[in-house]
Parts: structure tokens; C-alpha cells; sequence
């Protein structure tokens, strides 16, 4: 079958699956979003604490998402013009955030930054004022230490797409760094940022842990802590539908714009090598060096103090840690059966039918934060069965349908490899159905079925969201439990059960991603 | 017979038009240009490139929609192996689509096996065989399927010549033991002398109907002199 493009060949594998997982999804997002609708109670309008939370959401996102990009700039330059020993250990460990448990990662840089943090000690030696972690800087600071990983690597993909050609080019021209940055690197940049911008206000819009552990108060409550605060100190479940809908409504409009505006990809594929340059100098060379150094301790400082501060509680964690740890890892498989049982029917009708239908879902995902389709699940099931009941499995089909988008990513192009090669064949052997998937797409699908388990377990083991609005008393998952370790100040158990959490969080992503890898045919 | 009635393609920038018949138990080369359409001939009559006007006929009746229901096996330019499934389990396939193979098909599979020369490789997998091997466990499963009708899109363009030559002469072989209707693209007219009856000349937005290979070679048509450059 050759002239690529040319033929459309009918997929012999039924749409019902794909149709009803992408409807399931479609309902979860409005459907709770009606309830919430008919629930909010517009009358009173919104009073000034509401307005300071709209504010704050948007102030900060937008701080954020500035800090991050304008911080990623130098470091991806170093990046990508340096090779160095332990170049691509870091770039690796630029990707580790996107699956470190929020709650835990806030303990290692209240460790670093908080009262009596490591810095606060270093300059206490010097006479200085202990510097505090909680409120508003402490929200953006956690937030630049989520996303500066994110916008590095969203950058660094920028600048390694100009071709190496353009810079020898550049040299032969004796253009200095000057006129390489003009003629090269802006324009790039003036593409590339934008993008990673919005990527990360938008997650930074819908952040909710960092907001409850570090923030709260009228200077520091984001709209989703709002409504977590409405439902669980007021009980006031018109209020919090209200703040829904406003949160709703930001998140749409976000990625409305984001439609609009070309997104970047981080697929973390070929960022394993630097460009040759010609214009280096003792400068350039300087600046490098001290940029990488600031960049690498400011991400693996709080992780070190977490492991180090954990170590000595292991021994002694109370038993309802562990009990903890069973409902998380209950709930994260749970999870990522069930991110696998959505994305797998909607990969193969995305396949059949065009990608749109993946952005679509991505962005409705990115849209509807996890709080307002708790919110809405609440307020649907409140009347029938008391919510405590069914926190875990909501909270699994919650961090599912979150994770979504990422598996969808990873299963859509490796799908349509697969139907591209071995579709036809299987085709003319009447492999339909059931038997296609259990003898063609199963087999051939292992790596990224592996990667897309190991990220929504993963996702889901570190999740603190929807759980803290649903679970009671005796039904936490560990990083909820952690979380109320830390509001108590037991912050040696925190800690402890931080670092368990960590390693729990790091093995579920580990053993799925191996497991795919592991004696896969190629 | 097999019979395109009338059968069009329109792919936007691409045409394609066939009208003519095979008669039972011949042996067609496929010959044309790159790009003319060779494959894509092959593609609407195994069912893979819906048709945009007519229809494909079998002993006079329209051919099923469905790749697998049509009286064909298909031999493809490469991936004709699942290379996660051994090659008994690959072979097996043209017995039962889900692989729920019995004693007696296991039988099957070993002696389809032994007649391509291929006894007792039955539990290696694709990776760990040569080219060449390769092509024999997808003539066991074609000799398996036992269809009336034989596709093979530029099926040995990797082989080596001597190899290439082997190959021809089983597949030749094999068609006759199973009285099959065989249509094989080919960019080499070699081949066509060697193993065909006749020859469908597809160029200019037409295959043309078939025509015994010997009057092909001795008076070729203007587009073929162009083709082999004679």
C-alpha cells in the first residue's frame, strides 16, 4: 500500500466504544456543570472575598506562568549550547514534575524557604528576619517550581528546532551573539513563548493544592480554594456552585484563547543533545554555568530535604499512614484502569475519524477543573448517599478523566503507526474487533500503554483534590493525609509520609513504563 | 472470472480506471510506472480502496465489503508478519482471524510449513529470520487460506536476485497446487516473463485489460517502450 495519504481504508473495528468513553467524559465535564448550574445561587451576587479570589486567580496565574517563562529563558539557552556531564539527567529530571505529588514537593520547599527552612537559617546567621513560605509568594513560588521545568523544556524543544545549519551559517557570516539572537533566537522565542505562557497560566489557574496548603486568608485564596472552603466550613453549597461557574468560566475562556494560539508539544524526544555554537565567550560561558547550578539546586534542594527530613520517620509512622497508602494505591490503579478503559476506545475512534476530537478533549479537560466536577458530583449525589462513601472511586474517575488528555497523547500516534503498518493485514486476515485488540493493538501498544498506566497511576497516587472535599475522617488518601499532618505541625510524620508518598508515586510510574518496555517485540 | 465493471477511483489529484476480466486460474503481472496506480489497482480489488463508481465481481457477483470475506489471499510489499506473534501463531492466522488453534489446525500449520521449507521453525519469531523466510511463512499462510484469488504487491523487491528467482518459482508452484487466480505487481519485467500469463498495463489513469504476455513483450504498446525504455 504505498502513496501514503492516498487511501482511506474503513477500519473494521466498531465506534460504540470510542463514542460512549468520549461521551462519559463529555457527561462527567457539563453534566456536573449543569447540577452546579441549577444549585448556584446568583442572588446575593458576589461579595468582596469573591471578587479578592477572582483577582487573586488570575493575578497569580499570570505571575506565575511570567516568572516561570522568563526564568526557562536562560536555562534552555544553557541547555541547549552546552553539553555537559549530567546534561541529560537534567533534562530528565525537568520532566519529574509533571508526576511529583504536589503536597509533597510544597513540604521540601517549605523545608527551603519556610521560618525555619534552610535559608532562613543561613542568613539568621547574618542577623536577618526568618523569611515565612505561606501566602501569596509562597503560592507563586511553588508554582514557578512546578512550571520552570515545563517552560525549560517547552523552550529548549524551541531552540533545538533551528536547524544547526542556520547556526554555522551564523558563523561563517561572523555574526556575533548579538546578531544571533536577533536573527535566531527572537523569532523563535516570539513563538515558542506565547504558547508555553498560556500552557502554564492555565495550569496554574486551575491549581488547587498548592493554594490550600500555602495560601488561604483574603490575599492568598484562589477560586478553587473558595469553593473548597464554601463546602467545607460553611457548608454553603449555592456559593461554592456559584464559584464553580466563575471557575468554569475562566478556564473556558483560557483555553478558548489557546485554541486560537499554536500549542507546543513536549514530547521529550530529542532533547538529548546540545547545537555547536561559534559565538561562545568567558561570558557566555559564566553565565551558563551559574544559571544551570541556580536552576538545578532550586529543583533538587526541596526534594533532597524532603528525603532527608523523611528518612528518620519512616520507622515510626503511625499505623493510619499505611492504611492511607492502601486507599492511594487502591485509587491510582483504580485510575489507571480506568484512563485506559476511556483512552484506548477514544484513540481508536480518533484514528478513524481525525484528531480533532483529541484537542477537543483535552481542552474541555483543561477546562473543567477537578474541584467543579467535584463540586457537581457532590451536589448530584448528595441527596441519594452520603459523598464520604464514594470518595475513592470518585476521586479515581476524576484523576482519570484529568489524565486523559496525556494518555491520548501518547496511544493516538503509536495507534495510527500500528493501523499504518499492520492494519491492512490485519484487514485481510478478518481481524475484527475484540480479536484485533487482543492480537494487534494490545501487543504492538505496550510501551505506550505501559507509559499512559504508569502516568495516571502516578497522577493519581499524588492527587489532592477532589478527595479533600469528598472524604471523611477515616477515608484520606496519603497525600490528604499527609496534608493534615502538616495543618497539625507533626511535620516530622509529614515528612515521613511525604517520602513515602514520593517513592509510592516514583515506583507506580516506574513499574508500569518498565513493564511496557520489558521483552516488547519491536 | 474476475471481473471490474466499470470500477473508478478518484482520489482528488488521482484517477484511476479499470474495466476488463481475469479469467480463472491465470497468472497476471502487474506492470506500469511508479505512481500510476499499481498498487492502488491491487487495493480496490482486495477491498482496502473503496470505489468512487462500479463494482468488483467474483464467478458473478459483487465481492463483500468486508477485506476478509472476499475469496482473496494478499501478500503485501513488507509487514506481512506480526512481528509479536511466532511464526506457527502467524501462519495460524489464515486458519482462525482469533488464533484459537486446535490440534488438528496445528497439523495444518506444520505440514503449510514443511511445504514451503520451513519445518520445524514453527516457534521463532519474525525477527529471528532472513528475508527470504520471511516471504515463505506468508506463502504458508497464503497456501493455508486456500482463497481463490491471489494478491502480491511487490512481494520479493527485497530479495536478492537468486533469491528473488526461488522465490517466483514457489509462488508459481503454489498458485497452480491451489488453482488460485494470481495478480502480482511488479516493477520488473523479468518477472513477468518468467511466471505470468498475461500482463495488466496500468498508466495514464487506466489499467488496461489483460493481454498474453509473449504478444506484451514482442509489439509493447507506446507506454510500455517508454516504461522499459527500449
Amino acid at each position: 500500500m504505498r502513496g501514503a495519504g492516498r487511501i482511506t481504508r474503513p477500519i473494521w473495528v466498531s465506534h460504540w466504544p470510542g463514542l460512549l468513553a468520549a461521551g462519559l467524559l463529555v457527561v462527567l465535564v457539563f453534566g456536573t456543570l449543569v447540577a452546579v448550574a441549577l444549585r448556584a445561587e446568583g442572588g446575593r451576587g458576589l461579595g468582596p472575598s469573591d471578587w479578592a479570589a477572582i483577582r487573586f486567580t488570575l493575578w497569580q496565574a499570570t505571575l506565575s506562568a511570567g516568572i516561570s517563562v522568563v526564568l526557562a529563558i536562560p536555562v534552555a539557552r544553557a541547555l541547549a549550547r552546552r553539553s555537559f556531564p549530567g546534561r541529560m539527567a537534567l533534562v530528565t529530571l525537568l520532566g519529574a514534575p509533571f508526576i511529583l505529588p504536589v503536597i509533597v514537593a510544597v513540604l521540601g520547599l517549605i523545608a527551603v524557604f519556610g521560618r525555619s527552612g534552610v535559608i532562613s537559617k543561613a542568613i539568621g546567621v547574618f542577623g536577618f528576619e526568618p523569611i515565612s513560605v505561606y501566602g501569596y509568594h509562597g503560592v507563586i513560588l511553588a508554582h514557578v517550581f512546578f512550571n520552570l521545568p515545563l517552560a525549560t523544556r517547552l523552550i529548549l524543544q524551541g531552540w533545538l528546532s533551528i536547524p544547526a545549519e542556520r547556526f554555522r551559517l551564523a558563523a561563517s557570516l561572523g555574526m556575533g551573539s548579538r546578531d544571533i539572537a536577533r536573527t535566531l533566537e527572537r523569532p523563535m522565542l516570539r513563538e515558542v513563548i506565547p504558547g508555553a505562557f498560556l500552557v502554564i497560566f492555565l495550569i496554574c489557574l486551575t491549581s488547587f493544592a498548592v493554594a490550600l496548603a500555602l495560601g488561604g486568608g483574603p490575599r492568598a485564596t484562589t477560586v478553587e480554594l473558595a469553593i473548597y472552603e464554601a463546602f467545607k466550613f460553611d457548608f454553603d453549597l449555592g456559593r461554592a456552585a456559584l464559584l464553580a461557574l466563575i471557575q468554569f468560566a475562566m478556564g473556558a475562556s483560557a483555553a478558548l484563547i489557546a485554541f486560537r494560539v499554536t500549542m507546543p508539544g513536549d514530547m521529550g524526544t530529542g532533547l538529548d543533545r546540545a547545537v555547536q555554537r561559534w559565538d561562545d565567550g568567558l561570558v557566555q560561558r559564566v553565565l551558563d554555568v551559574v544559571v544551570v547550578t541556580f536552576a538545578s539546586l532550586f529543583l533538587l534542594l526541596p526534594l533532597t530535604m524532603v528525603v532527608l527530613a523523611g528518612v528518620p520517620g519512616l520507622t515510626t509512622l503511625p499505623a493510619s499512614i499505611f492504611q492511607a497508602a492502601g486507599r492511594s494505591l487502591a485509587v491510582a490503579l483504580g485510575s489507571a484502569v480506568l484512563t485506559l478503559a476511556l483512552a484506548l476506545p477514544i484513540a481508536a475512534l480518533v484514528v478513524q475519524r481525525g484528531a480533532r476530537l483529541v484537542e477537543g478533549l483535552g481542552y474541555l479537560t483543561i477546562a473543567a477543573s477537578p474541584l467543579v466536577v467535584g463540586t457537581g458530583l457532590f451536589l448530584i449525589l448528595f441527596p441519594f448517599i452520603k459523598p464520604s462513601d464514594l470518595a475513592l472511586p470518585v476521586t479515581a474517575l476524576v484523576n482519570a478523566a484529568m489524565s486523559l488528555p496525556f494518555a491520548l497523547r501518547a496511544l493516538v500516534p503509536a495507534l495510527t503507526a500500528v493501523e499504518r503498518d499492520y492494519g491492512a493485514l490485519a484487514d485481510a486476515l478478518g481481524m475484527h474487533g475484540l480479536t484485533r485488540v487482543r492480537l494487534l493493538w494490545l501487543p504492538r501498544l505496550r510501551r505506550p500503554i505501559g507509559f499512559a498506566l504508569g502516568l495516571a497511576a502516578a497522577l493519581s497516587m499524588g492527587d489532592l483534590g477532589v478527595i479533600a472535599m469528598f472524604a471523611d475522617a477515616q477515608g484520606a488518601t496519603l497525600p490528604l493525609q499527609m496534608y493534615r499532618l502538616m495543618t497539625a505541625y507533626r511535620m516530622d510524620d509529614a515528612a515521613a509520609a511525604g517520602l513515602l508518598l514520593l517513592g509510592l508515586s516514583l515506583a507506580l510510574f516506574w513499574i508500569f513504563d518498565r513493564g511496557g518496555r520489558v521483552d516488547a517485540d519491536t | 472470472m474476475l471481473t471490474l465493471e466499470d470500477a473508478w477511483v478518484d482520489l482528488g489529484d488521482f484517477t484511476l480506471a479499470a474495466d476488463f476480466s481475469v479469467s480463472e486460474g491465470r497468472r497476471v503481472a502487474v506492470l506500469g510506472p511508479s505512481g500510476a496506480g499499481k498498487s492502488t489497482l491491487l487495493a480496490m480489488i482486495a477491498g482496502f480502496q473503496p470505489l468512487s463508481r462500479g463494482r468488483v465481481m467474483w464467478r458473478g457477483s459483487p465481492m463483500a465489503d468486508d477485506p476478509a470475506a472476499r475469496p482473496i489471499s494478499m501478500v503485501f510489499q513488507d509487514n506481512n508478519l506480526f512481528p509479536h506473534l511466532s511464526v506457527t501463531q502467524n501462519v495460524g492466522l489464515g486458519l482462525r482471524p482469533d488464533l484459537r488453534l486446535m490440534r488438528e489446525d496445528h497439523k495444518r500449520v506444520e505440514a503449510a510449513l514443511g511445504r514451503v521449507g520451513l519445518a520445524g521453525k514453527g516457534a521463532r519469531k519474525p525477527a529471528q529470520l532472513s528475508g527470504g523466510q520471511i516471504a515463505r511463512v506468508a506463502l504458508a499462510r497464503v497456501l493455508l487460506r486456500d482463497r481463490s484469488i491471489l494478491l502480491l504487491d511487490e512481494p520479493f523487491d527485497a530479495l536478492g536476485p537468486a533469491l528473488r528467482v526461488e522465490m517466483l518459482d514457489l509462488v508459481a508452484e503454489l498458485a497452480t497446487e491451489t488453482q488460485a487466480t494470481m495478480l502480482m505487481v511488479s516493477h520488473n519485467p523479468e518477472d513477468a516473463r518468467r511466471i505470468a500469463d498475461e500482463v495488466i498495463l496500468v498508466e495514464g489513469g487506466r489499467a488496461h485489460a489483460p493481454v498474453p504476455t509473449a504478444q506484451m513483450f514482442d509489439d509493447p504498446p507506446a507506454a510500455l517502450r517508454d516504461y522499459l525504455g527500449v
